[in-house]
């Protein structure tokens, strides 16, 4: 059976790219911030392009993150996180000065260090190592590159973490608790490892 | 690792060839554009309108759409964006990053406000450069004569405006193939904290190679040469890694073991290595 995703609207995304991608590989995608659409999807995307602090504020605006938290946490409905989507589900964020954030992987969301030879903002592709077994890499080759465009990055306990990329030190590049994934990179920005990797998302989906 | 990017000149519509940002010849769609070049494992790709501004109206939202629905590489728009409203259409367009330039001039102010709600990675800002006599000056390219501001203040205030990226174009260079005015290149990285993308004059793979060996920029942009070079991308990829810079390499066909002329255009394998092709089966890529 088909995975039918529903990509979260909530005003700060690239939502048409991630549409795209979605689409492409074969999958049926709506843009939505409706908890009838969220309820009939197998999974959920959280994109993000934004700060963090906008990005809450949509969230909590008209009670889009309740809705979610009913579907994530209750539901159990698998829901991946990008980039900024991913870093929403950190328990608070530096960016904009102390917002609270989803609390639903614990963390913080730090500025990225200035290192010598590297910018901020972390824009580029970058190899990024994913831990054993991770679902999210069945698809991929033992070092795949992935598009990073970032200049805050999620710091969690080590159970939490899927994948790493180094910048000036190991930084977090993917997250998983449960039915929560996220990821740092933009997958639908990643050509075909990009799109390797929202495959292997996806065919978890079709397993559940 | 260092990034290949791919600049499409848009005027009227269609994708142009640009000489010196005077002279304009047309080359095709868009869309097809950017599908082949996301085939051929570009990195990223700029779409910038270069009529927008000056006919007081945003780059063509439809066009953006029907571009972005095969780009699976970031995507960055230019092209009459003044506004935070036109930031918001083009994200529903297919956009991934924007690019100012007028813009930037004439109202510094909309940087920190598409920073501020967008992210600063979100937004580049696209700096023309001309030389004249020994002297790097700020390029205006609506008045087509150079701007009354310092470049190098200019610079650094965009920077404090809250740019993300820099996309620094030369306009000497502009279709001339005459390779990239590195001196410039690491002037400006000299200058700034932030990614700088250059373009302007690519004419082979090996300017390519001396733009991302031997300065700090981010990434090497070109336009004209991706449209006129046979398997352009690959062999450019191809040049860069046997010449030991770091770049993505992923695409399921490449030239890495391949022969360049001295000119990096491809040569021909031996007859015994064609030989041994005929019998090697190649698995399409499954995704």
């Amino acid at each position: 059976m088909k995975a039918k995703v529903a990509i979260i609207d909530y005003g700060i995304g690239n939502v048409q790219s991630v549409y795209n991608a979605v689409t492409w590989l074969g999958y049926n995608a709506i843009v939505t911030n409706l908890e009838s659409e969220f309820a009939k999807a197998n999974a959920l995307i959280l994109p993000g392009v934004g700060s963090f602090e906008t990005a809450m504020e949509s969230i909590k605006n008209d009670g889009l993150d309740q809705r979610l938290e009913e579907q994530v946490l209750h539901q159990k409905k698998p829901i991946l996180g990008i980039c900024l989507g991913m870093q929403l589900f950190a328990s608070r964020s530096e960016e904009g000065g102390d917002i609270t954030g989803l609390d639903w992987i614990k963390g913080e969301v730090v500025k990225l260090k200035k290192v010598k030879d590297l910018y901020v903002p972390n824009v580029g592709w970058n190899e990024t190592s994913f831990v054993k077994n991770s679902v999210l890499a069945t698809r991929l080759s033992d070092a795949p590159t992935f598009y990073y465009d970032h200049s805050y990055h999620f710091e969690c306990g080590e159970d939490d973490i899927a994948a790493t990329c180094s910048y000036g030190s190991q930084i977090v590049a993917a997250v998983r608790k449960d039915n929560i994934f996220g990821v740092q990179f933009h997958p639908e920005k990643s050509q075909s490892t990009g799109l390797k990797l929202l495959r292997g998302f996806f065919n978890h989906v079709n397993e559940q | 690792m260092k990034r290949l990017i791919a600049t499409l000149i848009i005027k009227d519509g269609l994708v142009v060839q640009s000489v010196g940002f005077k002279k304009y010849l047309p080359i095709g769609k868009p869309e097809i554009a950017v599908e082949f070049l996301n085939n051929w494992g570009i990195d990223e790709i700029i779409i910038l309108d270069i009529n927008a501004t000056i006919n007081e109206r945003l780059i063509n939202l439809e066009m953006v759409r029907r571009a972005s629905k095969k780009c699976f590489v970031p995507l960055t728009i230019g092209g009459g964006i003044s506004s935070i409203e036109h930031a918001k259409e083009l994200l529903q367009a297919g956009a991934d990053k924007i690019c100012l330039n007028h813009s930037a001039r004439n109202n510094p102010n909309l940087i920190t406000e598409l920073a501020t709600k967008y992210g600063n990675q979100f937004v580049v800002v696209s700096v023309d450069i001309m030389k004249e006599e020994e002297e790097y000056k700020l390029y205006d390219y609506i008045t087509q004569n150079f701007s009354d501001l310092d470049l190098f203040n200019y610079i650094k205030e965009v920077v404090g405006k809250g740019a993300g990226e820099l996309f620094i174009n030369t306009v000497n260079r502009d279709g001339m193939y005459q390779g990239y005015d590195t001196v410039l290149a690491q002037k400006v990285c000299d200058l700034v904290d932030l990614p700088v993308i250059f373009s302007g004059g690519a004419g082979n793979a090996d300017h390519i190679v001396e733009l991302l060996s031997s300065t700090s920029v981010s990434a090497g942009s070109a336009s004209n040469y991706f449209n006129f070079y046979e398997h352009s991308v690959t062999v450019a990829k191809a040049a860069l890694v046997q010449n030991g810079v770091q770049i993505r390499n992923e695409t399921f066909a490449d030239y890495n073991e391949h022969h360049l002329d001295g000119n990096t255009r491809l040569l021909k394998k031996s007859d015994k290595e064609l030989e041994g092709m005929r019998f090697i089966i190649i698995e399409r890529e499954i995704i």
